[in-house]
């Protein structure tokens, strides 16, 4: 915990261990297989699928992470609801989430792959994905050759704070959740209409 | 200056890929032609949802890919440059671990494995058919196009604090603001860079 007063940068936190614990990695593993095993069987180790929903022709990706934003926002919200479960919200910066999800997307019609499917379609044999990799590794380190002067620049525009579409809207979350499963349900019922695939 | 010269450089480099690709192909190809997903998208959304209940609730963790590929950056440079690597701001902030997030993604290649080959699917090959059409079949291309599509891919992930699965997914679904203003500019992006690539 931090001592807002007094010590704005030492930490009783102990920091992290280079290796975490066992059982903590156990279940890294075991729900990896799973999510890799999900994402081969979704197709979205594939190339043509991937780069498909960019030109707007295949729409499987976009099928699949809407009935996982619904099924995960309802769980999620719900778990959290009886204190279940931590919620990990990412800090909202306008400015760096727009400049930075520009460039990841000009980056995904390059390589055809995302991170984590990269590493599924590696599982079934599409060795390219290696070349991609290679280029995932490389631009982490260009990111951080360049983080302390984009820490002062950038990621102070816009720089909202951890922030919910609820909070934004001034709706309780509980009813958002609800509205907002209907909304995109609805629009996966309109989308399955238009694109069978 | 140099940030133009850089901008111009990527649009320089972008037309001549698609010049090289008008000799491959006179029209542009129709990703529905490639084989399509196993499964359903809906049985595998509902899967992908479930999984994150669990990894929230037994890992405390969303899920999450990009951080991985840093990690192994962090990892690299250590081994060359130890004190320059632990100077740099991001890995001050992020040092370098075997965590769950870094397990997760190795075996999410395993878990790629398992489900490709128990149904008939493991392709292995270094092209993607949908590639060859478009592009040819030299790997040395593919292999630079693939690289300096995860160089940017990265780069913006780590700007934008998440990738297709941490922001695209893990985020949305807390309904985090950051997360659907950057699935909304990675699908911008996208969708420009791949319509020059393939439809042009």
């Amino acid at each position: 915990m931090i001592d807002p007063g007094k010590a704005v940068k030492q930490s009783t936190e102990k920091p992290a261990p280079p290796v975490a614990a066992a059982p903590k990695l156990l279940a890294g593993v075991i729900f990896g297989l799973a999510f890799g095993f999900l994402l081969q069987k979704g197709g979205v180790g594939k190339f043509n699928i991937l780069i498909g929903q960019l030109l707007l022709q295949d729409w499987t990706v976009a099928k699949i992470m809407l009935t996982a934003i619904v099924v995960g926002m309802i769980g999620v919200f719900t778990l959290h609801h009886f204190a279940k479960v931590n919620l990990h919200i990412k800090p909202t910066r306008i400015g760096s989430n727009i400049i930075g999800g520009l460039l990841f997307g000009a980056g995904f019609a390059l390589i055809g792959y995302c991170p984590g499917t990269a590493a599924a379609a590696l599982g079934q044999g599409s060795w390219d994905a290696l070349f991609g990799m290679a280029g995932l590794v490389a631009g982490s380190w260009m990111f951080a050759e360049f983080s302390a002067s984009l820490k002062k620049t950038v990621e102070k525009w816009g720089d909202l704070g951890k922030v919910l579409l609820p909070d934004l809207l001034h709706v309780p979350r509980g009813v958002f959740v609800v509205i907002f499963a209907v909304l995109l349900a609805t629009g996966l019922v309109a989308l399955e209409k238009i694109f069978p695939r | 200056m140099r940030t133009r010269g850089k901008t111009s450089f990527l649009i320089g480099g972008l037309a001549l890929l698609s010049m090289r690709s008008a000799v491959a192909a006179e029209q542009g190809v129709n990703a529905l032609n490639y084989p399509g997903p196993a499964w359903s998208p809906y049985v595998v959304g509902v899967g992908i949802g479930i999984l994150s209940w669990l990894t929230f609730y037994f890992s405390d963790k969303p899920i999450g890919a990009s951080s991985f590929y840093a990690q192994v950056s962090g990892f690299i440079g250590k081994l060359f440059a130890k004190r320059h690597t632990e100077s740099l701001a991001y890995f001050k902030d992020n040092p370098p671990r075997v965590g769950w997030e870094f397990v997760f993604v190795i075996s999410t290649t395993g878990g790629g494995a398992i489900a490709a080959i128990t149904g008939g699917e493991f392709v292995n090959e270094w092209l993607p058919p949908m590639w060859i059409d478009r592009f040819g079949d030299s790997i040395a291309l593919r292999a630079g196009v693939a690289f300096g599509g995860g160089l940017l891919m990265a780069f913006g992930a780590r700007l934008a604090g998440g990738c297709t699965s941490g922001h695209g997914i893990s985020g949305t679904m807390q309904l985090n603001v950051a997360s659907w203003i950057a699935v909304i500019c990675f699908f911008i992006g996208g969708i420009a860079v791949a319509m020059t690539l393939f439809k042009l």
